[in-house]
């Protein structure tokens, strides 16, 4: 009888969601993205998948050992770190480049801040930006199917036109598990069903940057050349899985929806006038530097609460 | 220890400039990206630094209080520039690696803050000592900064290859400006954490040692002074 009398302060949390379950959901809806890398590049891609969870769940624990923090790998965020900091690099990576990455993932951009939820930055993507100015050759040595190939977006930049089928389905070079647009929306629809993430900022992310490339990029209305730009390089991965990182992204929803606004703009920038084909994870870690600000002037207002007048 | 030694170990290591007042900051981050560039630059530091404080200490009851600031840039600017046409003529180049970070000598506030705080307060050999120790401080911040970046990012110590480049690949975000952050916070730290321990066996390491102007309010350095007066 006691039972049905649970006395306690607000808030009335009543969700079975905790850190470990949703970190496995995504876990999970990262698998597909993941299997089609090891599919589509190879034993290698397994390799450095593996090198790089296993990096960064032991560089958390050795640092919450050494700091003598309580332990907590168990909330799998590491795991979730490791694996998309490996879907963010190239197969043809050293491994021991992937494990300076996943050692600087965990230990310089999450715990040094104080660990989960207090990273200022998405960890996966501040290694992978780290690695691509440590190691700029060997992070853009692209290779499949045994030769050398250009990224959808090189190619398109050159001049050249793609099939974007191969890029919907993935047959294409680039990072282990950006290729794959089917794989990575079939992981974002499971995430959208469980409700770990809401459409608010990949939503906008992608509408802005469709509308920016429409008005600067010097196609116009180009359809070819849209689905190209919004199936190559990480911008379905970045939109879905690493924008929405619920520490590095605003919890307000008009903040999210602003959020989404400065990824696309910034994107399409980086895209149509940056020196590299590809800027979605600059663009990412940058928008993550503007989320206490967008925060502070998005607070909604409260319930009931009456606007200050003069 | 008489009082000019330990003016030299306290700028060497008690106050390190670098890693312990943080003064400084524009050229450490700047130009250590060799260890050569580093110790150019902290020996020219300590150059203008010494003769600094001995002028300002010679002077320093000619020079009216209201105007100092001025006074001080001019003699600090006058010895940056000797220093400057030295290294053109000597180390020409190291004066082009070094660049435009020669003359911003004159802005440093390592310079300026000793001038302030020590050399317009003290007599003429101990502002002398003061600036070496000060100087060497900075010369072996800026050196460690450089020597480590250019390991990681060249994989050579003062231009000598070290690590074969046939299997070193140089991690080369470490002699950009990136790296430079990274490497000083690293070293900031084990630092701090070599005080902390210190601190708690008891031999503090930056002891209320020789206060230097009795007035705390003003002192600049009342972040570090554990024998701060009640206020």
């Amino acid at each position: 009888m006691s039972d049905l009398f649970h006395v306690s302060s607000s808030p009335h949390v009543r969700s079975k969601d905790t850190s470990s379950r949703i970190m496995l959901y995504v876990v999970l809806a990262l698998l597909p993205a993941a299997g089609f890398g090891v599919y589509n590049f190879g034993y290698r891609a397994l390799v450095l998948i593996l090198v790089t969870v296993a990096t960064c769940v032991a560089s958390e624990w050795a640092f919450e050992k050494i700091v003598h923090k309580k332990s907590a790998i168990n909330d799998f965020s590491a795991v979730v770190t490791g694996l998309l900091l490996a879907l963010n690099l190239p197969a043809t990576l050293p491994w021991w480049e992937a494990v300076i990455g996943g050692v600087f993932a965990i230990v310089i951009v999450k715990m040094m801040f104080g660990g989960l939820g207090q990273n200022f930055m998405n960890p996966a993507l501040g290694a992978r930006c780290f690695l691509l100015i440590a190691f700029a050759a060997d992070m853009t040595n692209f290779v499949i199917d045994e030769y050398t190939g250009a990224t959808p977006l090189a190619a398109m930049r050159a001049g050249e036109s793609v099939n974007t089928f191969d890029m919907l389905i993935g047959k294409t070079a680039g990072t282990i598990g950006e290729t794959s647009v089917i794989a990575i929306v079939i992981g974002a629809i499971f995430l959208i069903l469980m409700g770990v993430i809401d459409l608010r900022i990949p939503g906008t992310y992608i509408i802005t940057f469709v509308l920016f490339i429409l008005l600067f990029s010097g196609h116009g209305f180009d359809w070819n050349y849209i689905t190209a730009q919004l199936c190559g390089g990480g911008l379905m991965l970045g939109a879905f899985f690493m924008a929405t990182d619920y520490v590095t992204s605003p919890i307000t929803p008009k903040g999210k929806l602003l959020f989404g606004v400065c990824l696309g703009i910034l994107t399409g920038l980086f895209r149509m006038f940056g020196a590299n084909a590809e800027g979605v994870s600059f663009a990412i870690i940058l928008s993550n530097l503007f989320v206490p600000m967008i925060e502070k002037i998005t607070i909604p207002k409260a319930f009931g609460q009456v606007k200050e007048g003069k | 220890m008489n009082k000019n030694m330990e003016r030299l170990s306290n700028g060497l290591i008690k106050e390190n400039p670098t890693f312990v007042l943080m003064l400084g900051m524009c050229p450490t981050l700047a130009v250590t990206t060799a260890a050569m560039n580093g110790l150019g630059m902290g020996l020219s530091t300590t150059l203008v630094l010494v003769f600094s404080n001995l002028l300002i200490s010679l002077f320093r009851k000619i020079i009216p209080d209201g105007v100092r600031m001025p006074a001080f840039i001019v003699i600090v600017a006058s010895l940056v520039t000797v220093v400057e046409f030295l290294m053109k003529a000597y180390t020409p180049d190291l004066a082009v690696q070094l660049g435009v970070y020669i003359p911003l000598i004159v802005v440093n506030c390592i310079i300026l803050g000793r001038a302030e705080s020590y050399a317009s307060k003290n007599p003429v050999v101990p502002s002398i000592f003061d600036g070496i120790g000060m100087g060497l401080g900075f010369t072996l911040g800026l050196t460690c900064i450089g020597i480590i970046r250019e390991i990681l990012g060249a994989g050579q110590i003062f231009g000598v290859q070290i690590l074969s480049l046939d299997w070193f690949t140089p991690i080369t975000i470490f002699v950009m400006a990136p790296g430079a952050f990274l490497v000083l916070a690293f070293l900031v730290a084990i630092m701090n954490i070599v005080r902390e321990k210190m601190d708690a066996k008891g031999k503090p390491l930056a002891a209320p040692s020789g206060c230097l102007t009795g007035d705390c309010a003003h002192c600049g350095q009342s972040a570090m002074c554990t024998g701060k007066k009640a206020e």
